[in-house]
């Protein structure tokens, strides 16, 4: 168990939704939801979640922290925002969800190998690097996430697409050279290692 | 001539204008990009691109970076608008790079407690943000500030004859949307077809639904029976081709239909284009202007309108 887990479990013992409200974007907006099941109905991957919005919300008040933390639930959601525009007590769901993925990733209870887990990451790498996505180095960082002999696989599963973008002139090769990037690179690093700082000082468990 | 060069340059509208990643030269909406020269060409429109912008973390930028960095990296892009483009509006044509900014400009004018933390960030960089600055998108400074009767007045070859479907997806539409719009059932997309001669797809019920979005890379089978539903509607309603204003949802819903072809034995072949394409054909722009070589499954329609004398 990661350090800042154990500390988070001996300071709020049982009071899993101050915990929530304390550390989690939007989170003071849990108590909000009166359990009408509009976000449940609404979002597109609905039934590929092992507990909706709406039950997270009712298993965050009763206390059901590693079921909640540990599930894969909110890895599901694909950013559409229709539970946000839908819910009648006007709840941000989405950044709710993306929260609690978030803080579960942070504490590093979110499930290990979880795909979106690991593509968001592997996002953020990419684009704190140099300031810019680079398309193509992401692409392959998401086939040889699960090994090399498996990115082979992906990757020429994958070819009929990838050369049908070059010939669109939508994917270029020479971005593996180098590519896209940001003049201030260097300050972009400092700026995300600052805010990075900022964002512990604040989540400390005191 | 010089006079009137100046004169024409002064009167258009200035914007800040922010591509965002996908735009850049050989990345996956490189067309967009292009398309769109020719239309803010037409329509007066002036996009002065912001200096070393940066990329905006898109949908799953939260997983790793949390909050703060995230409003951060944002932060950034508006600071140098505000610093070096002073006034303008700050204007993107990727809706998670607007989504991103704005939900950043709301959040630091809340909250002085996030504005301080950015603030603090920032200064790492040698940048500050006040927070003058408004994040719109591109669809918003067409529809409100250039408005369809002055889109109509350009169209110099309508696209009659063709029946679209106005996919709208949804990042352009929530949670922010264009103003006066339902998230329901936003009409812009169809006003815009109708506008350059072309039928919308009137019915077409898959209109703003997601097309698995980031997903589209981690659950590969959940997002793809997503895309073949918005693909196989604008077949059931007529449609010859889908129109959208994201670059992810023209990414996704092009890319991946031989991909449902291979697994599930369909044989989809729908076309995917941006509203600018249209506006470019519609305006007289070639088939390069357009950025209609940089399809996948081949809009041949809009080409050879494209191609055609007048």
């Amino acid at each position: 168990m990661s350090d800042s887990n154990k500390q988070a479990i001996a300071h709020y013992r049982n009071n899993f939704l101050k915990e929530v409200e304390d550390h989690v974007e939007d989170g003071e907006w849990v108590r909000m939801c009166m359990q009408c099941g509009v976000c449940a109905g609404s979002c597109p991957f609905g039934p590929h979640w092992e507990h909706s919005p709406q039950k997270i919300f009712m298993m965050i008040r009763a206390g059901k922290r590693e079921e909640v933390l540990s599930s894969d639930s909110m890895w599901m959601c694909t950013s559409c925002y229709n539970c946000i525009v839908r819910c009648p007590r006007k709840l941000p769901i989405t950044h709710i969800m993306h929260g609690l993925a978030h803080y579960a990733h942070r504490l590093g209870i979110a499930p290990k190998g979880q795909p979106t887990r690991e593509i968001a990451r592997l996002f953020w790498v990419n684009l704190a690097r140099t300031g810019r996505v680079n398309e193509l180095k992401f692409s392959l960082a998401m086939y040889f996430k699960d090994g090399f002999v498996q990115g082979i696989k992906n990757a020429l599963a994958m070819q009929g697409i990838g050369i049908g973008l070059m010939k669109a002139r939508r994917l270029n090769p020479m971005e593996l050279l180098g590519g896209h990037k940001c003049k201030d690179k260097d300050g972009i690093h400092k700026m995300i290692a600052k805010a990075r700082e900022i964002e512990e000082r604040k989540q400390k468990f005191v | 001539m010089w006079v009137w060069q100046r004169r024409t340059k002064l009167k258009k509208r200035q914007y800040a204008f922010y591509p965002g990643c996908s735009s850049q030269k050989g990345a996956s909406a490189s067309n967009f990009a292009t398309s769109i020269e020719v239309m803010c060409e037409k329509l007066g429109i002036q996009l002065n691109e912001i200096p070393d912008w940066n990329c905006c973390g898109a949908s799953i930028g939260y997983g790793e970076g949390g909050l703060l960095p995230r409003l951060v990296i944002n932060a950034r892009n508006l600071a140098l608008a505000e610093q070096h483009l002073p006034g303008q509006d700050m204007v993107s044509g990727c809706p998670a790079c607007w989504l991103s900014t704005r939900e950043t400009a709301e959040k630091l004018h809340e909250s002085s407690d996030l504005l301080a933390g950015a603030n603090e960030a920032l200064k790492e960089a040698g940048l500050n943000f006040k927070g003058t600055v408004r994040a719109r998108h591109i669809v918003e400074v067409l529809v409100e500030d250039v408005g369809f009767a002055d889109m109509k007045a350009q169209v110099v070859k309508p696209l009659e004859g063709m029946k679209i479907a106005g996919y709208v997806g949804c990042q352009t539409n929530r949670p922010f949307g264009i103003a006066g719009e339902s998230f329901e059932n936003p009409q812009y997309l169809d006003k815009m077809i109708e506008t350059v001669g072309a039928e919308p797809a009137s019915g077409y019920e898959q209109k703003v639904t997601c097309c698995g979005g980031a997903l589209a890379f981690s659950e590969p089978d959940k997002s793809q029976k997503q895309i073949r539903d918005i693909v196989e509607s604008a077949y059931d309603h007529g449609a010859e081709m889908i129109v959208t204003p994201c670059q992810l949802c023209q990414a996704n819903v092009e890319i991946y239909q031989s991909e449902i072809n291979k697994k599930q034995g369909t044989k989809l072949a729908m076309p995917v284009v941006y509203y600018s394409q249209l506006m470019t054909v519609a305006y007289g722009g070639s088939l390069k202007q357009a950025g209609l070589n940089g399809h996948i499954i081949q809009p041949e329609k809009l080409k050879q309108i494209a191609s055609r004398q007048k």
